[in-house]
């Protein structure tokens, strides 16, 4: 479980994060949706400990991260995955050896088991034989596939999304919305996703809360987003350019 | 008008200053972060054995020709100057002394300095911006010692050996200039170095060689890992970091010129 209290982070003058309240229960998984620059990826940093707020505080399982030093916060990541939006592969590595990187750094498997679990993690997320291919040489829908593979080769017990779908096309962004789903049933982890797709929110998300001048301002199931009343969260889900939210 | 000038003036010169001792203070954090790091776990041998390989081999043919026509010009040079005043015999052992104390380590470290600094800085930053450091983080692996600790330890390692092989070439362009085009006799020559040889200078020139290579591979990365922005941030880090390896090469040459030669080997 991941429990976020007021957290506050000011950014170059900016209150990004205004007293964020977020409780993300075991197994499930909650999507948080916001217009572009709203600190949506700021949020995520922070329940990594890859960055620290200025004020408030995050418990994993019960154990608080924030003030952690950078060697505990390690053992703590250990329990995470993370799909960065570009992916961010390692270019100067091949995609076997990005997916292998977190066993070979954390584990005491042999070379033979590290390959067995590149492999199986690679068919999951629907690649087979790029162990050997550069990212440089993938499209944009399978570097998201390869880094998700890599988010899951530790059997993570949590796995953040940051804006898994954006810049692919509508087949790509269904098949990755279906792969999240699956994973989720398959390792039965507990997911955030980050996104301002809104139909994957829809898709994938047991809970949407919404992130809006830095504090969560709607926070309910999915049908509960579709029927609410609520100018600002339906003004975003109608695609509205007129309204409470004026477009920056 | 003309406070106005002074009064921006004394707080430019305030914001450099400021900004220079903030720098100071961060590398000075990141190369505390790098040792304590070693001491916890040793860098990839994998990751390392492949940074010597770009750091040596990499800058092996440029510093081959740097070197041969140093020494070519050293013995043009030291001829021209020797005139009416020093034998030619000398030639060698003047070569010889300027090459392996001086020549070979500073000219090497500004020619690998400008190609390697500014490789591991666009490296390391173009990482940074695309989020790659950021990844390695979320893994619980520390990019300090996985990314910086084997790039400066293959530099602080290559530095010398590319200096000796720079102090090779250059003596070879020395005794070639010597031999085919102001009249020295082969045997004249080599025996100048080796009447001349000192191992104290070897030390010397390979211990500078071992410091600017840790200079290089210091600035490279933490230029890399301040990277802010997209591409204009990577060409702003690489400048940065070639700028500061240079100047830090030629003023740590100074330094450990006057500890060496006016404390250490004054009186040997």
């Amino acid at each position: 479980m991941i429990a976020i209290r007021n957290l506050k982070k000011r950014l170059g003058g900016k209150q990004v994060l205004d007293g964020v309240d977020l409780e993300v229960r075991s197994g499930e998984c909650v999507v948080v949706i916001g217009p572009s620059g709203t600190g949506k990826s700021v949020l995520l940093k922070h329940i990594l400990g890859l960055m620290m707020p200025d004020q408030g505080s995050i418990e994993v399982n019960g154990e608080e991260i924030v003030g952690r030093k950078e060697r505990e916060l390690n053992q703590i990541r250990k329990k995470f995955g993370m799909v960065f939006q570009g992916a961010a592969l390692f270019d100067s590595m091949t995609v076997g050896e990005n997916v292998a990187l977190a066993l070979r750094e954390h584990t005491d498997l042999d070379e033979q088991a590290i390959e067995r679990r590149v492999v199986e993690r690679l068919e999951w997320v629907g690649l087979k034989q790029v162990e050997q291919m550069k990212p440089a040489s993938l499209s944009g829908g399978m570097r998201k596939r390869v880094g998700l593979a890599r988010a899951i080769a530790m059997d993570p017990e949590f796995i953040l999304y940051d804006e898994p779908t954006t810049g692919l096309d509508p087949i790509m962004s269904d098949a990755i919305d279906r792969l999240m789903r699956d994973l989720q049933r398959r390792m039965n982890v507990t997911s955030i996703v980050v996104t301002h797709d809104l139909g994957s929110a829809f898709k994938v998300g047991d809970r949407i809360a919404m992130l809006l001048g830095g504090k969560i301002i709607f926070n309910g199931p999915p049908d509960e987003v579709r029927q609410t009343r609520h100018p600002v969260v339906r003004q975003f889900i109608e695609g509205s350019s007129e309204g409470p939210i004026q477009p920056v | 008008m003309e406070q106005s000038i002074w009064v921006s003036g004394t707080r430019y010169v305030g914001f450099k200053v400021t900004h220079w001792v903030s720098e100071v203070g961060r590398v000075t954090l990141m190369y505390g972060d790098m040792i304590r790091s070693a001491l916890g776990k040793l860098p990839s041998y994998r990751v390392t054995i492949d940074q010597m390989g770009a750091i040596g081999v990499g800058s092996l043919g440029l510093v081959i020709v740097v070197s041969l026509f140093t020494g070519a010009v050293a013995a043009v040079q030291a001829a021209y100057q020797f005139s009416n005043v020093v034998p030619l015999k000398y030639l060698g052992a003047v070569i010889l002394r300027s090459t392996i104390i001086e020549l070979g380590p500073v000219l090497t470290a500004l020619v690998v300095g400008g190609r390697v600094g500014a490789a591991i800085a666009a490296e390391l930053g173009t990482m940074k911006v695309t989020e790659q450091i950021d990844a390695l983080r979320a893994m619980g692996i520390n990019p300090i010692r996985f990314l910086v600790l084997p790039r400066v330890f293959a530099a602080t390692v290559m530095l010398p050996v590319m200096t000796i092989f720079s102090d090779a070439i250059a003596i070879i362009g020395g005794f070639l200039v010597a031999v085919l085009t102001i009249g020295v006799s082969p045997g004249t020559y080599l025996n100048s170095l080796k009447d001349f040889f000192y191992y104290k200078d070897l030390f010397s020139g390979l211990l500078k060689a071992m410091c600017f290579g840790n200079i290089i591979g210091t600035m490279g990365c933490f230029y890399g890992f301040s990277t802010e922005g997209g591409a204009e941030g990577v060409g702003i880090a690489t400048t940065r970091a070639v700028v500061a390896s240079c100047v830090l090469v030629l003023v740590t040459d100074y330094l450990l010129a006057s500890v060496l030669f006016r404390i250490i080997f004054s009186t040997s």
